[in-house]
């Protein structure tokens, strides 16, 4: 199989090549017959490289340690589950995830596009063939070929890294792989339309569901990865700026700016060149990210293995960026806006500064990361840019976007009056306030925490009011319950009110956030039947009783769990069993260093999170880390509303009405001044 | 107690074996339990000495009890802000409370607790650190020189490219293009309140 599965990857590349040539030169000819090629090309190229995941899978759940990739990712005795995210969970095998999930989508894209947008398809076909050909040419060439074989067979494998064998780890690399990959379909569009000269809004429509399916797995592989980070990683956080969590974070953020200033092209045609600027943009800092995940060129817990595919990803990077920004560049006089901005006080400047604050924070965080090395250039000495210093810059710009989430809402379209801003933000200002004061007066002193909370309070007070007048007015005019009412909203203009479930999600998420000014920890080393105290933010005292500790074999590995009663204010709430993890091989031979497994309690107010980090001199004395975070939930919560709103918002179909407006229908009062 | 097997392989008990049988196997498992319960007081509050693992090394590497020292809140606001060379991309505290097969982390926090110990001041320590390992060893860079670009060059930027989209915003502001649909006398079009109230209708209804 693994002799198919190279065969596969040569096949692929082979016709890839060809599928780039006949798709660009199709397209620029008007050659239907190479541009029919070429979207054969990609179907075809979509065919061998599943024949190659197949082939890996084969060799995976075969034990096939002969393969140097089985050997180094898996072992006999790996859960089935496991066995299979291997395919992604080294270098290699998410060489080849990643190019067989483009052909995929590519294949998706020029069967699900309509036909109207025929003009566009070979460009598109020859762009995906281009990138796939790219990752399946890292593998042959790279070193990276996840089909080399050893020279040996050993008896067993490595394993997986323990810190991989979690759920989390399975959905999350996946969810950000596919949220990176799709952000090809809207670039391989966009530079359609630039080939093309189709510059007007039609593109956009067909990329419409590919730029929020991208964003959808962004954001759903973010909240994963930071899942995963809390349970597994046992440092009792979910986000620490590092490198690779940036990388993930840079095309969301450019994404989400491009999902609001998309809306004034569609209905103004307006700001074309910077939602062309946006989406090529956002494709670079995908093959960014890959580059810093792949290169070992910033320091990252989250790497892979330092190897010269790095090379490979800054080459295609400086290439792919500067013949974008050439053919961008050339096709500016084609990008006239339609229509002028008509008052600074409109819902489009407002979606204009929530852009400039998306690009300015994922500027902010790019520099940060790459900080360090531009340190070393400059200053001769390298730097560590950790934490504190994306704290301290970027906590100031995110409230200012949670401002914008509220305020952009509240601002009519094109021109909004006095009286009618006052109408708008009277409730919604009120909410906010009133949050602050409650919050003042509940103690509560820390400054971010409190505006987050109280700007929290502002944009839900917007969300709230949105949805009251719509179903008020449904309401009224159709007698609806008010129920239906809201349901009906909701179904028929799926756009807008989704968006304002996405606008609740980051709310709950903002909210998150400032909860964890309240983090709480402390250290003990105790015997068993001794205890310890912690006292949560909300007032109330846990006791934490270490009642003994077991050994035990597992699957594949040999736990040492300890054993902790839990009781706040006295009444029993259960038992924790933090553990440390041996990981071994099926010849039950250790294969990584000892992990830990943390013990978590959660509430909707707070987590208590237990680590335990070994033992004294061999006995049950043990030594525990015990922190309370509070509001962690939220965090998970807020992250399925966002998923829950960008589901509402991609769902197909909609109004008549809403698919009008989306269209660029306006409405103007007569005789109203433009 | 007779017991008869018949050829079939079921065993056959008459009514007083059964209830022997029975009696005693309740005895069997109370008795037992007595002696799991009598044999457990290691692990019960106030008893004796804990007792050693059957395998210690698969607990990780062996840790020292906590001291007082470790759960400063100082030497924590310290350590929080020095920098692990272990290659985690953790502060010191967060790694020797995470990665326990870490052995730098725990070395450097022993140099944290000793040179508190002698007297030396939160900055003291960290300059110590600075001098030993370089700016390096600090989570964030100081705020000085080169640095202070990595500190307010986003900053700055996003607040000259707003002052630069304001400009452009009120420039295009102005120089919109007159309304190409003709006007027509607004006698008829209504009071500028129900005009107003049209406006914020519109508004709402528009996505």
């Amino acid at each position: 199989m693994t002799l198919l599965g190279t065969l596969a990857l040569w096949l692929a590349l082979l016709v890839g090549v060809w599928g780039a040539l006949a798709g660009f030169v199709g397209g620029l000819n008007g050659r239907a017959d190479l541009a029919h090629s070429a979207r054969h090309a990609v179907f075809a190229m979509c065919g061998a490289l599943l024949v190659a995941v197949v082939s890996l899978e084969w060799a995976l759940f075969q034990h096939d340690f002969n393969v140097e990739y089985v050997a180094a990712y898996t072992s006999r005795n790996l859960p089935i589950f496991y066995t299979w995210s291997a395919l992604y969970a080294g270098q290699k095998g998410s060489l080849l995830f990643w190019a067989t999930v483009l052909s995929v989508f590519g294949s998706l894209a020029l069967v699900l596009t309509p036909r109207h947008h025929r003009e566009l398809l070979p460009y598109v076909a020859g762009v995906v063939s281009l990138a796939a050909a790219f990752f399946v040419s890292v593998m042959l060439f790279g070193h990276a070929n996840p089909f080399q074989r050893l020279p040996y067979t050993p008896l067993d494998g490595n394993g997986l890294n323990p810190q991989l064998q979690n759920p989390g780890m399975v959905f999350h690399p996946p969810m950000l792989y596919l949220g990176y990959i799709s952000i090809t379909i809207p670039f391989a569009f966009a530079i359609a339309a630039l080939l093309s000269r189709r510059l007007d809004t039609d593109w956009l429509v067909a990329i419409r569901k590919w730029t929020l399916l991208s964003w959808l797995f962004l954001s759903i592989g973010i909240c994963l990865g930071m899942w995963w980070a809390y349970v597994e990683l046992g440092w009792g956080g979910y986000w620490a700026w590092d490198p690779v969590e940036n990388a993930s974070l840079l095309p969301w953020l450019t994404m989400t700016a491009f999902l609001h200033s998309v809306m004034i092209q569609e209905k103004r045609g307006m700001l074309k060149k910077w939602n062309l600027a946006l989406i090529i943009g956002s494709w670079l800092l995908s093959i960014f990210g890959t580059f810093i995940t792949r290169s070992g060129v910033i320091s990252s817990v989250h790497s892979f293995t330092q190897s010269s595919v790095g090379y490979f990803f800054l080459a295609f990077l400086i290439v792919a960026g500067t013949a974008s920004f050439a053919l961008y560049t050339s096709r500016l006089p084609l990008l006239a806006a339609e229509a002028r901005l008509e008052s600074m006080v409109s819902r489009e400047a407002s979606f204009l500064f929530n852009n400039l604050l998306f690009i300015g924070i994922a500027f902010s965080v790019l520099w940060g990361t790459l900080f360090p090395i531009l340190s070393e250039l400059v200053q001769g000495t390298k730097v560590t840019v950790g934490p504190p210093f994306f704290n301290q810059v970027n906590i100031p710009l995110g409230l200012a976007l949670l401002a914008l989430t509220g305020i952009g809402p509240l601002i009519a379209w094109r021109r909004a009056s006095i009286p009618n801003l006052q109408r708008q933000f009277a409730v919604p200002g009120t909410v906010g306030v009133f949050t602050a004061l409650i919050l003042l007066v509940a103690g509560m002193r820390d400054f971010y925490a409190l505006m987050a909370m109280a700007l929290g309070g502002f944009v839900a007070g917007t969300v709230v009011q949105e949805f009251a007048r719509g179903a008020r007015a449904r309401h009224r005019q159709y007698g609806e319950g008010y129920a239906l009412a809201l349901g009906r909203l909701l179904a028929r203009n799926r756009r807008r009110y989704g968006g304002y479930i996405v606008h609740t999600g980051i709310v709950i998420l903002f909210v998150a956030f400032a909860g964890m000014a309240f983090k709480t920890e402390t250290e003990a080393s105790l015997r068993p039947g001794e205890s310890a105290s912690i006292k949560s933010p909300y007032g109330w005292t846990y006791r934490l009783t270490h009642l003994g500790i077991s050994q035990y074999d597992a699957l594949n590995r040999q736990v040492t769990a300890a054993t902790l009663e839990v009781t706040r204010d006295g009444k029993r709430l259960g038992v924790l069993t933090p553990e440390k993890r041996q990981h071994v091989d099926g010849l039950g031979r250790p294969t990584f260093q000892p992990s830990s497994e943390v013990g978590i309690r959660s509430d909707l107010r707070e987590d208590l999170y237990v680590v335990l980090g070994g033992v004294v001199n061999g006995t049950e004395q043990a030594v525990f880390r015990f922190t309370i975070n509070p509001l962690v939930w939220w965090v998970w919560y807020g992250g399925m509303i966002i998923a829950l709103g960008g589901l509402i918002v991609m769902w197909p179909g909609g109004s008549p009405a809403a698919k009008r407006s989306q269209a660029g229908y306006a409405v103007r009062l007569v005789g109203e001044d433009r | 107690m007779t017991v008869t097997r018949r050829h079939d392989g079921e065993l056959h008990l008459n009514r007083r074996a059964f209830l022997t049988l029975g009696a005693g196997s309740f005895l069997g498992v109370v008795a037992s339990w007595r002696h799991a319960t009598l044999q457990s007081p290691d692990s019960l509050p106030g008893t004796g000495p804990s007792g050693r693992l059957w395998d210690p090394a698969r607990a990780g590497r062996p840790l020292e009890p906590v001291t007082t020292a470790d759960n400063d809140a100082v030497i924590r606001a310290i350590e929080k802000q020095l920098h692990c060379t272990c290659g985690c991309n953790l502060d010191v505290y967060t790694c020797r409370t995470t990665d326990f097969t870490c052995t730098v982390s725990p070395a450097m926090h022993e140099q944290v607790v000793d040179l508190a110990a002698q007297g030396m001041t939160g900055p003291q320590i960290i300059d110590q650190f600075v001098r030993q390992h370089g700016v390096a060893i600090l989570m964030a860079p100081p705020k000085r020189g080169f640095n202070l670009a990595g500190y307010f060059v986003p900053s700055l930027a996003i607040i000259a490219a707003g002052v630069v989209l304001t400009l452009v915003l009120r420039r295009w502001a102005r120089t919109a293009a007159p309304d190409p649909v003709p006007a027509r006398p607004l006698a008829a079009a209504g009071t500028p309140e129900e005009l107003e109230r049209l406006r914020g209708e519109l508004d709402r209804l528009s996505v």
